[in-house]
């Protein structure tokens, strides 16, 4: 019936002669070089996703999380961006040393990424079909008619009512969750093997959020894509995530599979968070809230980041940086993909 | 003249009086807001009307915290601007203390606008830039010198600072050298300015970070207890909304759909929109993902243009019939939960209110 139907009968070679994670980001840095100084935006990031797996990336605004995004996906403004040292393995290749030419081909058709605000991420001058015709036009070298035809297709694979009569509307004619389905669609466009969602629903509403984050688990499914999903919300993350890194200043703090994060977390600002949800019980009671404010990037506290902000804060916490180091159990057996960057992570989950 | 003038000021004295015991200090009446649609350039004629706030009714009592939740659109801060009188009412009235503030001008409304002050969404664009944080928050007394002489004002303003939980010595500094939690203290500090009894808070920690969102819910539960104010809370997260308010109302395409207390609302909701809306929400808890029913709503809102007949959650109700086309559900007590003392006696704008368990009972 149509083209699409028939890519999909055949299915990509995925994974190709590549084994181990899909994506691996090693010890990435990232600064902005500004007039009042170096702004150390992410400071050696380690993660890595596999096909089919959902990590979310967790952190208030300021802790790096889109910035890391971005390095990936090879969008960085740079300057004043600057990356000193990291590797990014697609498949086991590093990104930052390949040429534009060839990181052109992997973004868009490998990795896609779908951007929190949709209303200024689409160009209100065109109309949609055109938009979502282009991967088509310019990666595959397809003629406007043929990408038309391609682009109501996605347009029906996202669920927008009408897709064939709501092709040539521009942008402002759909509302924030259609048009956030636009976005998914031309992420999924050329079928990529990892895409890469920032705070994809912060903008909507929640019924409409749970549509879209439906729609989203249901074609990750379908494509065996990996999924990097950047947010703030911890209710989000504890409904899609299959396993969780939290940021803090351009650092991970804790890394954990999902069910145990919110279990037990190993880090203070993870249980911080936690705790500062409104729960049933608490009610009329304060909140717990983690006190002071998320650090200026120009001026990181020494030692650990989270040390002025930190109830179990100590004298070594503001000398020594702590390295992201393996969770154990109480009796020293493996917790697999635990990690905590902690001084007192024993403490913190078995105390 | 003089007898109008007479009027006024025996409506000034109604307002500064004390609210009676018993007695809510706002009550809503039918509210209405309609904005015209207009064609043609020269000869403007009215073709339609957006129905924003469609007959909306509600109390608040004081001391209290009524929260009003609904998806974007509803007209939850119409509502809001309606209660300040920024916008003027299409029909209804709101009687604060009694009076009728819907139809009030000149003193009488100024000692109205005194005692219901409104916190904003969002703290970057609500402070001028330009203005010390001294000369924001000591800018209500420009309007009433009654509250604050204008030798005593620096003195006020940095007890204000103080109440909020910011240093009083940054009375000098500008806006943009606070950061996003700060800057919401100091538009809480100027609604706080004049000593009013009702705050009107629209969003008023969604643009915050997590962290710093607990923070700002913490101060406003402390000044309420501190100052005996009532507050309407709008806001579309659920759980806060939950954790702040005494009662809360669910509004849906310019109406009212369900209203009652906390408990009612999330345990025992009766209206298939509140059932939805609850369902939808993510809770944090991955245990939970597994056995948790969810109701997901398709489409979307409809225009509030062009409203549906009858009820206007039919659209997307999967238990809509032949009534809810024909007949506007009214909000009361259903009729089956009537005379009953059990938590789903609560009024609910729906033809087939029944009571359905969504939110996991931990």
């Amino acid at each position: 019936m149509s083209i699409i139907d028939k890519t999909a009968a055949v299915p990509a070679p995925r994974g190709g002669d590549h084994t181990g994670p899909l994506l691996e980001v090693k010890d990435l840095h990232v600064e902005f070089h500004t007039r009042d100084g170096v702004a150390k935006a992410v400071n050696g990031v380690n993660y890595s996703v596999n096909a089919g797996e959902t990590l979310a990336v967790l952190g208030e605004s300021g802790s790096g999380k889109s910035v890391t995004a971005q390095a990936i996906m090879g969008i960085l403004d740079m300057p004043p961006g600057k990356i000193p040292q990291g590797e990014i393995l697609f498949r086991g290749e590093d990104m930052l040393k390949m040429s534009e030419e060839e990181r052109r081909k992997i973004r868009g058709r490998k990795i896609a990424m779908i951007f929190q605000d949709a209303l200024s991420s689409l160009n209100p001058v065109l109309n949609v079909g055109y938009q979502l015709g282009e991967m088509f036009r310019v990666h595959h070298g397809m003629s406007k008619k043929d990408a038309k035809v391609k682009a109501i297709e996605l347009m029906d694979k996202v669920k927008i009512p009408a897709a064939k009569a709501r092709v040539d509307d521009y942008p402002h004619q759909f509302s924030g969750g259609m048009r956030q389905r636009i976005m998914i669609a031309m992420a999924l466009a050329l079928e990529p093997d990892l895409i890469i969602a920032d705070e994809p629903t912060t903008a909507l509403d929640v019924t409409v959020q749970a549509q879209v984050m439906d729609l989203l688990a249901e074609l990750q499914q379908e494509y065996n894509m990996g999924l990097i999903l950047i947010t703030h919300d911890l209710g989000v993350v504890a409904d899609v995530a299959d396993k969780i890194a939290v940021m803090y200043a351009g650092r991970i703090v804790e890394q954990a599979p999902v069910h145990e994060l919110y279990k037990r977390p190993a880090h203070p600002y993870t249980r911080g968070l936690l705790d500062s949800i409104p729960r049933l019980d608490q009610k009329g009671q304060e909140l717990y809230a983690i006190k002071g404010l998320p650090p200026n990037l120009l001026k990181v506290p020494t030692g650990c980041a989270f040390n002025p902000r930190c109830p179990k804060a100590d004298d070594i916490c503001r000398t020594e940086i702590p390295a992201l180091v393996p969770v154990t159990e109480q009796d020293g057996a493996d917790l697999p993909g635990r990690k905590s960057a902690c001084h007192f992570w024993k403490e913190t989950i078995h105390g | 003249m003089a007898d109008l003038s007479n009027n006024d000021e025996a409506v000034a004295a109604a307002i500064e009086a004390p609210v009676a015991a018993g007695e809510p200090i706002l009550q809503v009446r039918n509210l209405q807001k309609h904005f015209p649609l207009t064609q043609g350039i020269l000869f403007k004629k009215q073709v339609g009307a957006v129905k924003a706030v469609d007959g909306v009714s509600f109390d608040l009592f004081q001391g209290e915290t009524l929260g009003i939740v609904g998806e974007s659109g509803c007209g939850k801060s119409t509502v809001a601007k309606l209660l300040m009188n920024l916008e003027r009412a299409t029909a209804g009235e709101v009687f604060y203390k009694g009076q009728d503030i819907t139809k009030l001008s000149g003193r009488a409304l100024k000692a109205v606008r005194r005692n219901i002050q409104m916190v904003f969404q969002d703290p970057y664009t609500s402070l001028n830039p330009r203005m010390t944080v001294g000369d924001i928050i000591g800018e209500p007394f420009d309007i009433h010198p009654e509250v604050a002489p204008k030798g005593d004002r620096r003195r006020k303003v940095q007890e204000l600072l103080d109440v909020v939980g910011l240093n009083p010595e940054y009375i000098n500094r500008y806006p943009h050298q606070f950061s996003g939690g700060q800057r919401q203290r100091i538009g809480i500090a100027r609604g706080l300015a004049l000593n009013p009894e009702i705050i009107i808070c629209d969003e008023p920690v969604s643009a915050l970070d997590v962290s710093v969102q607990a923070q700002v819910i913490n101060l406003m539960g402390k000044l309420q207890d501190e100052f005996n104010l009532s507050y309407i809370f709008i806001a579309h997260d659920l759980s806060i909304v939950r954790h702040i308010s005494d009662r809360v109302g669910v509004m849906y395409l310019g109406k009212m759909a369900e209203i009652g207390t906390d408990e009612q609302i999330y345990e025992h909701p009766t209206h298939p929109y509140t059932q939805a809306l609850l369902s939808a929400v993510p809770v944090p808890d991955p245990e939970a993902r597994a056995h948790r029913e969810r109701i997901i709503l398709t489409g979307d809102v409809p225009s509030p243009a062009n409203p549906p007949s009858g009820c206007s959650f039919r659209t997307r109700c999967w238990k809509a019939q032949e009534k809810c086309s024909q007949e506007v559900p009214v909000l009361a007590i259903p009729q089956r939960f009537q005379g009953q003392d059990i938590p789903a006696a609560h009024s609910s704008a729906c033809h087939f209110a029944e009571e359905k368990q969504v939110v996991p009972v931990s």
